[in-house]
């Protein structure tokens, strides 16, 4: 489904500064998986992501999204394979549009934009069928906008819109983190159900290791730019926190240290 | 109006319009001149408008100039055109010249009613139509894609739209009815001038302010009618001072001046009042 061939990403490329984000980095998903991804802060995660939906290019290496060579297309090309929620909760709504006018974007995603009304009655049916599912009564806020919601709502909000033209991928940025717990938790529930009624292909990228381990099929441990643990089946089911932690200074030679993992497991 | 598709609606603070705007005027002037009649002016008006805007478009999103010089450059870049095109600094349309402008050619059509209601029942019908037009164009897919862009680019790449494609059919509408107003004020005025245009943006951009302050509400229609009441209260209130400010010293060229200082205290004023509010 998502083929990444030994990848390499530089920032400041032969300057001073020069980092070497993504080293040779080579990865496979299947089709169905549920990818979570861990990693202190600067491992790469992010930049992983960037590189997926096409925020950047890679310096070398090739990225394949279902037997299609993606690496040279701009984002907006590749975003009918691709949906994407962001942490920030304000990046991935429009927030001076109302709710409907947003949900419209997200339903007219891939489909040639013309001179027709962009919104009508069998639309905002739909919509208003989509919002009761998550139950949280944006269905009757249709014509509201989108800065007025809550953190919580616009990051549900997103959700929806990143799934709501059943991309092939979905890629989370760690979309709960700027959440409260309570928050964090209804959303992590609706992810869990979005991608399971749409079965999507997931690479979810977080700080929180308990749900790094308890979501999905498969987790993915950074570090430096390089994938350093990579488990899933029964291994993964039994693994706890501390294993994964001990795994991670095994192999690293140094501890896994983070102050919102340390914090978020504590 | 067309300042605020750029300002509002897409977030870009567009310079091209002083340039525009009596570009507008000299392309109606020179398709006079040759004889093609004020509506065939108007239209290309227009077109010519869209071209100005296109460039500054391309200027930014495919030179990555910023946004704000891209505008001054196009604008620079226009002084000299418009200054071919019109042939010299200043044109008269006027009638005695045999040019018959829409206004001119209204008062042949409807010969019994005094030219002062025809000149405002027409410019009155003109403003409602493009309002209304530009109303249902912001609602229609690619008006709401244009709009979106304004407000969260990274969002409209995600979504499978391309930010730079919205950004050019924006700049070059707007920059089309920039190129309107100009062509229909030089009829009315009876002239074309190549100053006409200075500080255009910021008249325009005091008249979207002036609206705002005005009405409140937040759809579309709502804002539109924000922009054209705010033109009117804004022409009215420069009329005002024109008129009368002798009384307090005010002299038709500190016009300028007063419009800028408007523009600065109204766009300070959020600022002020929450730099207040916090020293309790």
């Amino acid at each position: 489904m998502l083929r990444l061939e030994r990848v390499n990403k530089y920032f400041f490329r032969n300057s001073l500064d020069e980092r070497w984000t993504i080293r040779n980095l080579t990865l496979q998903v299947q089709e169905g998986d549920f990818v979570t991804v861990v990693g202190s802060n600067g491992a790469g995660k992010t930049t992983l992501l960037n590189l997926i939906s096409g925020a950047y290019f890679p310096d070398e290496g090739r990225i394949v999204i279902d037997e299609l060579d993606v690496t040279e297309l701009p984002t907006h090309r590749r975003a009918l394979y691709l949906g994407r929620v962001f942490q920030n909760t304000s990046q991935g709504t429009a927030p001076s549009l109302t709710i409907e006018e947003n949900l419209a974007i997200a339903y007219l995603k891939g489909k040639p934009k013309g001179i027709r009304m962009a919104l009508n009655e069998r639309m905002r049916a739909i919509f208003r069928d989509k919002l009761a599912e998550i139950g949280l009564g944006l269905e009757k806020r249709l014509k509201d906008r989108v800065g007025l919601l809550s953190g919580g709502q616009r990051q549900a909000l997103a959700l929806l819109m990143a799934t709501l033209a059943k991309p092939k991928i979905l890629l989370l940025d760690e979309h709960t983190a700027n959440l409260d717990p309570k928050t964090a938790e209804i959303i992590m529930e609706l992810t869990a159900r979005l991608v399971g009624e749409n079965h999507l292909t997931t690479l979810m990228v977080t700080h929180n290791l308990q749900d790094a381990l308890s979501f999905g099929n498969r987790t993915l441990m950074m570090d430096e730019g390089e994938v350093v643990l990579d488990v899933a089946g029964e291994e993964r089911k039994k693994m706890t926190i501390q294993e994964l932690l001990e795994r991670f200074t095994l192999l690293r030679h140094k501890k896994f240290a983070e102050d919102r993992v340390l914090l978020s497991s504590s | 109006m067309g300042v605020f598709i750029t300002f509002r609606c897409l977030n870009f603070p567009d310079l091209t319009v002083d340039g525009s705007y009596p570009l507008g005027a000299a392309v109606l002037a020179l398709l006079m001149y040759r004889g093609y009649g004020a509506l065939a002016g108007i239209v290309a008006a227009c077109l010519a408008g869209a071209l100005a805007g296109l460039f500054t478009g391309v200027l930014h999103t495919f030179s990555r100039i910023p946004a704000l010089l891209s505008g001054i450059l196009t604008m620079i870049c226009l002084y000299s055109i418009n200054l071919r095109v019109m042939g010299r600094p200043n044109i008269s349309l006027s009638e005695n010249l045999g040019h018959r402008t829409v206004f001119v050619l209204l008062r042949d059509a409807f010969p019994r009613v005094p030219e002062v209601y025809l000149r405002f029942i027409f410019l009155f019908l003109l403003v409602v139509l493009v309002k209304v037009m530009v109303d249902l164009f912001l609602q229609t897919e690619v008006g709401l894609s244009i709009r979106a862009t304004g407000d969260n680019e990274t969002l409209v790449a995600t979504q499978g739209i391309d930010p730079n494609c919205m950004k050019l059919i924006g700049i070059s509408l707007s920059n089309a009815l920039v190129a309107l107003a100009g062509a229909m004020f030089a009829q009315y005025q009876g002239f074309v001038d190549i100053n006409m245009g200075i500080g255009m943006v910021i008249s325009g951009l005091a008249s979207v302010i002036v609206g705002e302050v005005l009405l409140r509400g937040r759809t579309i229609f709502m804002a539109t009618l924000q922009v054209v009441l705010g033109s009117v209260v804004y022409r009215l209130a420069t009329a005002i001072a024109l008129n009368w400010g002798y009384n307090i010293g005010f002299k038709p060229y500190d016009l300028k001046l007063f419009t800028g200082l408007l523009v600065i205290v109204i766009l300070s004023f959020p600022i002020l009042k929450e730099k207040l509010g916090r020293v309790k």
